[in-house]
């Protein structure tokens, strides 16, 4: 694989990423965010976009297996790496992910802008810690507002989701 | 909210990115977890000519233990990695401690231990750490290395003892010794927020539970992160109980100088910096005793 070389300011960048589980390859200014590459670039524009400059937690995705502001990350940085965002959540178009379905079942949401920053928070964070506590799920979710729930069904969504989770591990 | 135009490099080694530095010097910027540079970058706080990405120099990543007690953590360690470490949990307690207060998973997942070091923001808990433990950071540049001890790095909001050749590499941490306790305590409006005040303490005891040494570091209380000296050796000689513990928070008060702002006023995060540097002490006190 090529690796970028000094670009010049307006010079665009080959980057080649996987996501979820499809080769994609573009040229890219440097100074395009990674967010920006993933909606506009790559039309995957489930990822959101809120604040950009880290604090909202809409534009999370996960990247090489850990969740990632993807508004804080250059899209030349993703060259070479592997990348999942909420699309890639689902198993087939007519399944949903055990976490979506929590959130369904739950009301985890309303008018749902943060909903995929929040999915692919829970995906890495629930991969990893298959058994929370309400307690450790509210400090995972801290790093992602929502203005409409108040947090507490999404809570109870990933408490339900845990669970689920865990009953299809058995 | 988008950056300006830049040049991008991916340096390849460390070599290489000295010699990008050397050549772009204060125009060019190191890009590490991107985590405080590219939010400047998007507000247009900060607009590099040139961006050096050092994401793949494995050799300035990870944590590695000395012969001579203490604990060398590469530039590039992310804080998720220092988190998940048993070596940093175990000989570093007071970093363990304090990494679940800095900022939210997913930027811990990005953000590196040298970029919050190289950013000196007065209000972020590792700076004020590295300072109470008296770390000591090495710096690199093509003529050679130096190395810095944290007392004289931080020296102004944003501004560090590195020049513009020169890149962090790695930051010495001495080991917890035997009979130390220690406890980090901070306060924000919010989880993941900067701290209105945030103070970390060392205490260590002899067999009769007297104190030998005694440390206390503050985060956002003055330009720089403060070593409070005085309040530290007040309690030296002494057992720890409830009146040294007073008197040690009020010293701290000669120490600080916090700029107020509109989450906390000046005066609020004075009364802060007392209440939680007795809790703090109280702490660590308490787990010191607990030391074997």
């Amino acid at each position: 694989m090529k690796e970028p070389a000094l670009s010049t300011e307006s010079e665009s960048i080959d980057v080649e990423v996987l996501v979820n589980g499809v080769q994609y390859q573009r040229q890219v200014e440097p100074r395009l965010l990674l967010s920006d590459f993933i909606r506009h670039e790559l039309l995957l524009a489930g990822t959101h976009v809120g604040c950009e400059h880290g604090v909202c937690g809409a534009c999370t995705i996960i990247f090489d297996g850990v969740p990632i502001r993807s508004c804080l990350t250059l899209a030349v940085q993703a060259h070479g790496h592997t990348i999942t965002t909420v699309e890639g959540l689902a198993p087939d178009s007519d399944r949903l992910h055990p976490i979506q379905e929590a959130m369904r079942d739950c009301h985890g949401l309303q008018c749902g802008y943060c909903t995929p920053g929040i999915l692919m928070t829970m995906k890495a964070y629930l991969d990893e810690t298959p058994e929370p506590s309400e307690a450790e799920i509210r400090e995972a979710l801290s790093g992602n507002l929502c203005r409409c729930t108040g947090y507490q069904h999404i809570v109870d969504a990933m408490l339900l989701a845990a669970q689920r989770l865990k009953d299809q591990q058995s | 909210m988008k950056p300006a135009p830049f040049k991008y490099v991916v340096a390849k080694d460390l070599e290489q990115a000295l010699d990008l530095k050397a050549r772009y010097g204060e125009d060019a910027r190191f890009l590490a977890g991107g985590q405080s540079l590219l939010p400047a970058m998007n507000y247009r706080l900060t607009q590099p000519g040139v961006l050096i990405d050092i994401n793949s120099l494995n050799e300035i990543a990870g944590v590695h233990t000395t012969l001579l007690g203490s604990v060398r953590i590469g530039a590039l360690t992310r804080y998720r990695t220092l988190e998940r470490d048993a070596n940093v949990r175990n000989l570093l307690p007071l970093v363990g401690e304090a990494l679940p207060n800095i900022a939210h998973p997913q930027i811990r997942s990005r953000g590196t231990i040298g970029g919050n070091l190289a950013n000196a923001d007065p209000a972020s808990e590792l700076p004020a750490i590295v300072l109470t433990l008296g770390g000591r950071l090495t710096l690199k540049s093509l003529k050679g290395d130096r190395s810095v001890d944290a007392a004289d790095f931080f020296i102004g909001p944003l501004t560090t003892a590195i020049e513009a050749t020169e890149l962090l590499i790695s930051i010495e941490l001495p080991t917890a010794s035997p009979r130390a306790g220690f406890c980090f305590l901070e306060l924000s409006r919010r989880r993941g927020d900067f701290a209105m005040i945030g103070v970390a303490s060392c205490v260590q005891l002899d067999e009769n539970d007297q104190c030998i040494d005694a440390r206390i570091g503050l985060c956002n209380a003055g330009d720089v992160p403060i070593f409070a000296g005085g309040a530290a050796s007040s309690l030296v000689g002494n057992k720890i109980g409830m009146a040294e513990i007073k008197e040690a928070a009020s010293l701290v008060q000669e120490s600080i100088d916090p700029g107020g702002s509109i989450h906390a006023s000046r005066e609020f995060q004075r009364h802060l910096a007392t209440v939680l540097t007795s809790r703090a002490l109280k702490i660590a006190n308490e787990r010191a005793r607990l030391e074997h």
